[in-house]
């Protein structure tokens, strides 16, 4: 009888940290530190006397700036990156709750810039529309991929992989036209078309009228809740969940997991797409016509998925802190350092997010051994 | 401590403990040099955690282990390995495209200069298959023998590496009958040549066969260890159970009535070759009866239920459910029109292994009004009020109730669960796939209940066991099946399992009429 009393009150203290949200927290957080302190290591081997002061730059980002309004204003700019990760973070996230991995958002990020800047500026449609198009051929660019994974069984991450190319030079081609002449970068959209531009709500007060707040950043947030919201409790997310896990299991019970496969890789897709939208329609940056790499926007989306515990919620927050840290990276000293430092940190803290899983078998272990031993020790 | 011992491994008070659970309670074991001990008990009882202990995968917290009559520490399977502790696992551990060969040496390859010298391996295996009497054919590729020679393999994979001590894990459950008297032969070769043999089982008809001793848990418990010779079936049962056990299933005499199931030269492909896996089959099955298909694993039995429930497309042919033509309909119309379904494999089909009891239990109803409102969210409430409700009327253990996740779940309650949505859907048709394999007595008696209660209450049941047993207990009509036909029709008041035998194995066949 005592043994189970004692084995109860051992349980009620080791509940919280038994807790898998709990544990995700914690095992993100040891991410971070370690690879900030390998991050650190490496500055130390490349320049040993700055490298304090470094890394501290690169944490603080914004807030080296000695004033609140200008920490305010380049806290907005990095909100304005952040919002387009958390995007591209989502679509791989919900596409891995199907057991699909959607490498594919890189392109459907890409053919979503593409679509919202030419209707913007070559066709002159307002914002929403621009916002439409982008999700729409996001969504499109997704479908090809389920419809390659359901009816040919291709693998996602090949058909992906291709498709970010083809996305890629076929949008530098379709902005060609609408490019400046002088410089290889499309129009800006205050000077061609003011009416693409996403409308602020006045939020740009809060970040000391930095013009490229917009509704975005919210926006964003909101869809994450959405998401969070459709997983976990409605039908479509019981079913997309179980094709994902146990594709017979699904299958045996009726669903139709060729259906969701398609549907999944659209929504994959929209999101992506409305990532490059909430970016390219801020005005923050200008699509160049000549580049060669596929954006990392889709790629990172990887790693803040990851480091965000697949968990909507905790992916805004990894999100943030991604762009944080790479923000931060281009504060630093460029004779001293290579701003890719950031790049560098963040790529470590996606390595340990592997760890994430062995850190987690770890802790289990630990507080099953513990209570074994408290309740042993009774016999 | 006796320095020889007549012990060939002691396993003295073991205590293993999991979260919520103690898998093994003060366990001990003594197999002695040259018998056959039976290792008894139902699922969960505690026997796999044992033998995991034993083979170095789980520590004990509590006991130690002797090997001739010396305490060992066995920290991993390759001390085990080191100590002449072998087993041959439930499921083959074989690579499937090397040959028996290259997987008898694997790992312990006997190489010169880098080559592998197989000549030397190939005379070792022969002679070893000659001495205990081992048929393999040591060229021949995994893929294309029998589960019996493949299983002779793993025997001899034991042998080659020299173990002294031979685990078998519950061996008999993938083969046919004239397979399991060869096996039993093999057995007693082995001790006579002084191996030691730990049989896992639950078929009390073979431990009284082969054993010499048998040791039995219960829940954990070690509850004691007999002399064959001075026992019975019912006493076995009694320790493993703890109670009475009715071992033959009792039931009314029944008139069937309407047709619920009729199948019209149904014939289903193949996933695994060019042919038919099913031909040109038909039969019928009624109200109030429990049609059972028999036959050896691998005769089409699989791919005939696939093409019932709509998990393969069948090729030609007609499946009409209550008078409504189904040939081509979905899986989930199938559910819906009164079709129910415990898969052959619970864990691939019959649950999502990561998602709660709960959500389990609601796996062919969440799309219904009762778990989802019309805006497509899911009623939580409901769901775990109907999970309450089918824990408890169907008995399902389980550490967190309706939370607990499946894949948690011992094997016996994940059928219990798979058992409880199928058959309060209320289904006029019940297709059960082996719903007792590798279950032990307690719940083949239960299922059993409820397969016979189905029946009483006047829907069609059909069957598909590879338990001969089973097939001749609770069956009103056996079909049998053979290389994807179904050659004869019985009666099983007046057939004998010899009879059955004879069909299933080939060697006779007649003509049925659906």
């Amino acid at each position: 009888m005592s043994a189970e009393n004692k084995g109860a009150v051992a349980k009620e203290k080791e509940s919280l940290l038994a807790k898998p949200a709990v544990q995700s927290i914690l095992a993100s957080l040891l991410c971070i530190i370690v690879g900030l302190f390998i991050g650190y290591i490496a500055l130390l081997f490349i320049n040993a006397k700055g490298a304090n002061e470094a890394i501290v730059t690169i944490i603080k980002n914004y807030f080296t700036y000695p004033t609140k309004a200008a920490a305010l204003k380049y806290c907005g700019n990095t909100l304005v990156k952040a919002a387009p990760l958390l995007m591209c973070a989502l679509s791989i996230q919900f596409c891995y709750q199907a057991g699909l991995f959607n490498i594919g958002a890189a392109g459907q990020y890409v053919v979503g810039a593409g679509a919202s800047l030419f209707c913007a500026l070559k066709l002159g449609l307002p914002w929403f529309v621009c916002l439409l198009a982008a999700l729409v051929a996001g969504g499109v660019y997704g479908v090809i991929v389920g419809v390659l994974k359901a009816y040919l069984n291709v693998n996602e991450v090949i058909s992906g992989i291709m498709l970010n190319w083809i996305g890629l030079y076929t949008v530098n081609m379709a902005l060609s036209s609408v490019k400046e002449s002088s410089s290889p970068y499309t129009l800006s959209l205050a000077s061609t078309n003011e009416a693409a531009l996403l409308p602020s709500l006045g939020l740009e007060k809060l970040f000391s009228n930095n013009k490229y707040v917009t509704v975005a950043i919210p926006l964003a947030v909101i869809i994450a809740i959405l998401l969070k919201v459709v997983l976990s409790m409605t039908v479509f997310g019981y079913e997309i969940k179980a094709t994902g896990i146990a594709k017979d299991a699904a299958k045996y019970s009726g669903m139709k997991e060729k259906r969701n496969v398609i549907l999944t890789l659209f929504i994959g897709g929209a999101l992506a797409g409305i990532g490059a939208a909430f970016f390219f329609l801020s005005g923050y940056e200008q699509w160049s016509v000549t580049q060669s790499s596929v954006p990392g926007m889709g790629f990172n989306g990887i790693a803040a998925t990851f480091l965000g515990g697949l968990d909507p919620i905790g992916t805004i927050f990894a999100s943030y802190f991604i762009e944080h840290i790479t923000s931060g990276g281009s504060y630093l000293d460029k004779n001293a350092y290579p701003s890719q430092i950031s790049d560098f940190i963040s790529a470590i803290i996606i390595y340990l997010c592997g760890f994430v899983l062995f850190f987690k078998f770890f802790l289990n272990s630990r507080i099953r051994n513990k209570k074994n031993n408290a309740e042993g020790g009774n016999k | 401590m006796a320095e020889n011992s007549e012990y060939a491994i002691e396993m003295l008070g073991i205590t293993k403990r999991f979260p919520g659970i103690i898998a093994n309670d003060n366990v001990t074991i003594q197999l002695k040099k040259g018998e056959i001990h039976a290792l008894l008990g139902e699922n969960g009882a505690g026997k796999s955690t044992l033998m995991s202990v034993l083979f170095g995968l789980y520590q004990a917290e509590e006991g130690v282990i002797k090997k001739d009559g010396k305490e060992v520490q066995i920290n991993n399977p390759n001390d085990a390995n080191d100590l002449g502790i072998g087993m041959v696992h439930q499921h083959f551990k074989l690579v499937q495209c090397f040959s028996v060969l290259d997987n008898i040496i694997l790992g312990v390859e006997t190489v010169k200069n880098g080559f592998l010298q197989k000549d030397v391996a190939r005379k070792k295996i022969l002679e070893l298959s000659e001495k205990y009497g081992l048929k393999v054919d040591p060229d021949a590729k995994i893929e294309d023998i029998t589960v019996g020679m493949q299983q002779r393999t793993e025997i001899l994979k034991m042998l080659y590496r020299d173990n002294e001590i031979l685990i078998f894990d519950e061996p008999t459950a993938v083969l046919t009958p004239a397979e399991i008297d060869e096996l039993m032969q093999i057995m007693k070769n082995l001790a006579k040549e002084g191996k030691s043999i730990l049989f896992i089982s639950h078929k009390l008809a073979e431990i009284m066969a082969v054993a010499d001793r048998c040791s039995v848990l219960r829940r954990g418990k070690y509850i004691g260890t007999v002399n064959i010779s001075e026992t019975n079936q019912e006493e076995l049962s009694r320790m493993m159970i703890g109670r009475d056990v009715q071992l033959v299933a009792t039931k009314e005499d029944k008139t069937p009535g309407e047709v619920i199931l009729h199948v019209e030269n149904m014939t289903v492909p193949s996933k695994l070759h060019h042919n038919n896996a099913v031909k040109n089959v038909s039969f019928d099955v009624r109200e109030g009866e429990i049609v059972c298909i028999a036959g050896i694993d691998g005769n089409g039995q699989t791919e005939l239920v696939y093409g019932l429930s709509g998990l393969e497309n069948i090729t030609s042919g007609k499946i009409e459910l209550s008078g409504k033509d189904i040939t081509h309909a979905s899986i989930r119309e199938r559910s819906t029109s009164g079709m129910s379904h415990i898969p052959e494999d619970r864990h691939k089909h019959g649950l999502v292994l990561d998602y709660s009891l709960a959500y389990n239990l609601v796996l062919q109803r969440y799309f219904e009004p009762e778990f989802s409102s019309k805006s497509g969210f899911l009623k939580k409430t409901e769901i775990n009020k109907y999970a309450d409700k089918l824990i408890e009327q169907y008995d399902i253990r389980s550490s967190q109730g309706a939370e607990t996740i499946a894949r948690s779940m011992s094997g016996g309650n994940q059928q219990k669960a798979i058992i409880a949505r199928e058959i309060d859907k209320d289904p006029n048709l019940l297709i059960a796939v082996q719903p007792t394999r590798g279950l032990d007595v307690g719940a083949i008696e239960y299922i059993h209940r409820q397969l016979i209660a189905r029946r009483d209450e006047g829907h069609a049941v059909l069957l598909v066991s590879l338990e001969l047993e089973e097939v001749m207990s609770i069956s009103d009509r056996i079909l049998v099946m053979y290389e994807g036909e179904i050659v004869g029709e019985f009666d099983p008041k007046k057939t004998t399992p010899e009879e059955l035998g004879l069909y299933m194995a080939g060697a006779k066949r007649k003509e049925v009429g659906a």
